[in-house]
């Protein structure tokens, strides 16, 4: 029964531990979003690394993936998925952004 | 497998049961998370919409007249929130601390949730009222494509949510109910990492580009 009680206290302040973190970055996003305004080069990009790592936060302490054994058919699949997500995104931005520079280019000539 | 470790499956776990339903809770919890990661394409597909589309403007409102991000700040806390709550809720009721308290997270996740809700869909009456309506331009149409989809999940899962809240009181709290909020929990886990995408991408990204 001790034994339970001193689990739940560790798995309890997990979840306060990640809730914290990710305020924490939520905050400091929304912070120097606010203060330098997100159209400074630096400032967007430091927002972005912020995003990334909240979400590597949140899947670490509230979905409990890691690279143990029990959770690593989930990792696959989360990676797998990341992989054709990558491949939809990029591309699209990709195709579209070339052929809006090169439909802007005809428009100046 | 060793079911002496606490956290033998990711997301949340139902603390002792035999281990024939263990490996049948866990199956279900894979294919749970095979459906939430085809909806993670889905959602990437509209992220991707509305990165080609942040030009797309057509001399309507931009992200610069229509953005608020005080509001925004205020949503992305209380979804936030919310996401440790449902943690608190299967914690709970994972080591059996009592219905009341299983309930009291539940309601509160249920409040902040719809708490959510009610910020967003000021905002987008906000916005309308500015004129930032889906049919004024590209990028309107992407907005209102990625950022209400989103929303409509949310007012699903809280939905759910109330149907879970029922079950539990008309049928108590059986395996089958326990596996049903940890699928829930996932869920709502989900969302919370899907905000993170919108409020860096889709408003900061905006107002970095737009």
């Amino acid at each position: 029964m001790d034994d339970k009680h001193a689990e739940h206290a560790r798995e309890r302040s997990r979840y306060i531990r990640g809730f914290l973190f990710a305020l924490a970055l939520t905050m400091t996003a929304f912070g120097i979003g606010h203060l330098y305004g997100p159209q400074t080069r630096f400032v967007y990009l430091a927002i972005g690394v912020l995003g990334l790592l909240q979400l590597i936060v949140q899947l670490a302490y509230f979905l409990h993936i890691d690279r143990r054994r029990e959770s690593r058919e989930d990792l696959d699949l989360i990676l797998f998925s990341t992989m054709v997500l990558l491949i939809i995104i990029l591309g699209t931005v990709w195709i579209l952004g070339d052929l809006h520079m090169r439909m802007h280019m005809g428009m100046e000539m | 497998m060793s079911h002496s470790d606490s956290q033998s499956y990711p997301g949340i776990n139902l603390g002792d049961i035999d281990p024939k339903q263990q490996q049948r809770v866990e199956t279900v919890q894979f294919g749970f998370w095979v459906f939430i990661m085809s909806d993670l394409v889905y959602f990437g597909l509209m992220f991707a919409i509305y990165i080609t589309m942040i030009d797309a403007q057509a001399g309507g409102p931009g992200p610069h007249d229509l953005f608020d991000l005080r509001s925004l700040f205020a949503q992305t806390v209380l979804l936030l929130t919310s996401s440790m709550t449902v943690g608190l809720a299967s914690l709970a009721l994972k080591y059996h601390l009592g219905l009341r308290r299983v309930y009291f997270w539940l309601v509160v996740t249920l409040l902040l949730g719809l708490g959510f809700l009610t910020l967003e869909i000021m905002d987008f009456m906000n916005m309308a009222a500015k004129g930032g309506v889906p049919q004024r331009s590209g990028f309107l149409s992407a907005f209102y494509g990625l950022v209400p989809l989103h929303g409509l999940h949310v007012a699903t899962g809280c939905l759910w949510l109330v149907i879970l809240m029922i079950q539990m009181r008309a049928i108590g709290v059986t395996d089958q109910i326990k596996s049903r909020l940890m699928r829930f929990g996932l869920f709502w886990h989900f969302l919370d990492l899907i905000w993170i995408g919108i409020f860096t991408i889709v408003y900061f990204g905006g107002l970095a580009y737009g």
